[in-house]
């Protein structure tokens, strides 16, 4: 059903500012974020009645949230797919929304990663209690989530004759965005970065590698944080504080492992072409690309799959910095820094929802002037390998 | 002798697999409904549903889909994705390299090897340049 239809709209934002954060727990840090994000869309605590958890924090999912915030909402919904988990509750919110089941839906997010120090670099990826189908076929050879990425980018690199240089132009145009917010730069001083300043391709071919060929500038950074978005009914959007910023196309896809499949295809080839066509939009239309940038890969793949350029051709696409905020002939990239120079807490996804708003507010710290469509696309678990993928396209009036 | 991180068990959709790799076997599954390959094991057919599966086993003969080196304290090793010659893909490794980061490349045929944990009777899978 195409969908350009004004249905819902996000009206409240908030990020938590501080990246390390150790007297706070991450429940905390969702109940203080809804309390600030219904206060930034000028409504009340009171006015919830749809609950979207991605089962993150300490916990309980939705039903242990409900009774935290102390609300009791009309629909609580758990669905937990990593990263990508508040594109696909953004989508729900709407399609309840539509149907009448709830009019103000909250959705937010809470990590403790770094003050944890919870290695999710070369840590072993798929290493669950118990054993499972996957982690059996696995655990022998120590894949860690670094190179479960980087097994993506080598392919990429022999399939498309892709260069290093082209990857490294994607960390260089997010840490060109992380310089000019604030809050990232605070970030990138708390959590202890060598060296905080705007990089060059070089820096990144120049930097440790991790998993060939991916180097450290390659990987996102491991943060505390979190934040959390309000969307609402339209007949309540029309009179909230700030702009309302609409959602006007979804899609939902999974992708995994197969025999003879082709890893350089993430689900977003599934789920883009449904969201570009629910708006009744092309790539080529956006202003901004709000892309789940846990490795370059990522979004070097995704840039492909969505249809911003063909497989294959994201490194002459991206060249010459084509993807920064003050660049014309492409969308505006990751313009708060991104996963890979502001903040990575676990469930990225949140944060490509609220930088989104920002910049079709006319409020991001790398503002595009008259920014009015954009898309954010979450990648959960692992590219390459099971992973989730929710394109959410938002548009201002 | 090496001492990798072990498969655990019960866990038995994986069980057989690992049993076959005690006679030197890299097992693989195939469909008696629909002839497809099923690969990683299963008791389920993930193309038509059927529990109707037959065990065979691999040449451990196939080529080199992707490969990455990770950095790591103990040693450098790749892991790598192996496209076998009967059709499927496995997850694996490829061992008996020097400077794997420059001499590992995506296309290259490689053939399985069964080697000896120290502590346990399963036997991994790795694999060679040929
Ligand atoms: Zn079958």
């Amino acid at each position: 059903m195409p969908n350009q239809a004004r249905t819902a709209a996000i009206v409240g934002i908030h990020e938590w500012p501080k990246r390390l954060d150790p007297d706070v727990s991450a429940m905390q840090i969702k109940a203080a974020s809804i309390s600030r994000a219904l206060d930034d869309a000028g409504l009340t605590w009171k006015d919830v009645d749809g609950l979207y958890d991605a089962n993150d924090g300490e916990g309980g999912g939705g039903l242990g949230m409900a009774a935290y915030l102390g609300i009791k909402p009309t629909v609580i919904d758990t669905t937990s797919v990593g990263g990508s988990s508040y594109e696909f509750l953004a989508a729900h919110s709407l399609a309840d929304i539509a149907a009448g089941k709830c009019n103000v839906a909250v959705m937010a997010h809470g990590g403790k990663t770094a003050t944890q120090k919870f290695a999710t670099g070369n840590r072993f990826a798929n290493s669950p209690q118990p054993p499972s189908w996957q982690s059996n076929m696995e655990v022998p050879f120590r894949n860690t989530t670094v190179s479960s990425y980087a097994l993506v980018a080598a392919r990429h690199m022999y399939q498309y004759g892709t260069r290093p240089e082209d990857f490294a132009e994607i960390s260089a145009t997010t840490r060109y965005h992380a310089m000019r917010n604030p809050e990232a730069v605070q970030a990138m001083t708390d959590l202890l970065f060598a060296d905080i300043r705007e990089i060059t391709v070089d820096d990144v071919l120049n930097s440790r590698m991790i998993a060939s060929p991916l180097h450290l500038l390659e990987c996102c950074l491991i943060s505390d944080g979190g934040g959390a978005v309000v969307i609402a009914a339209a007949d309540v959007a029309r009179n909230t504080k700030k702009k309302p910023v609409w959602v006007i196309g979804n899609g939902q896809a999974t992708k995994y492992r197969e025999n003879g499949g082709d890893v350089t295809v993430s689900a977003a080839a599934q789920s883009g072409p449904i969201a570009f066509g629910e708006a009744l939009l092309r790539p080529d239309e956006l202003d901004i690309a709000m892309i789940y940038d846990s490795f370059s890969i990522t979004v070097a793949c995704i840039l492909e799959d969505l249809g911003f350029c063909k497989k294959g051709e994201f490194g002459d696409y991206v060249k010459g910095g084509r993807l920064r905020f003050d660049q014309k002939g492409g969308p505006a990239l990751n313009t708060d820094g991104g996963a890979l120079s502001s903040n990575h807490p676990g469930f990225r996804g949140l944060f490509l929802l609220m930088e989104a708003t920002r910049q079709l507010r006319g409020e991001s710290t790398s503002q595009v002037p008259g920014a009015k469509l954009a898309v954010a696309h979450g990648n959960g678990g692992l590219l390459g390998h099971t992973h989730a993928a929710g394109t959410i396209i938002l548009a201002a009036d | 002798m090496p001492n990798r991180p072990l498969p655990r068990f019960p866990e038995p959709d994986t069980e057989p697999f690992w049993e076959a790799t005690k006679r030197g076997e890299l097992a693989y599954q195939q469909c008696n409904r629909c002839n497809s390959l099923v690969f990683t094991p299963r008791a389920h057919c993930d193309t038509c549903g059927s529990p109707d599966l037959a065990w065979k086993v691999s040449k451990g003969e196939g080529v080199i889909y992707s490969v990455s080196v990770v950095v790591d304290r103990n040693g450098d090793y790749a892991v790598a994705y192996i496209d076998l010659d009967e059709g499927f893909r496995m997850f694996s490794t490829v061992v008996g390299v020097d400077e794997p980061m420059k001499n590992l490349q995506c296309g290259q045929r490689v053939r399985v090897e069964f080697e000896p944990q120290e502590e346990s009777e399963y036997l991994i899978p790795v694999f060679r340049l040929v």
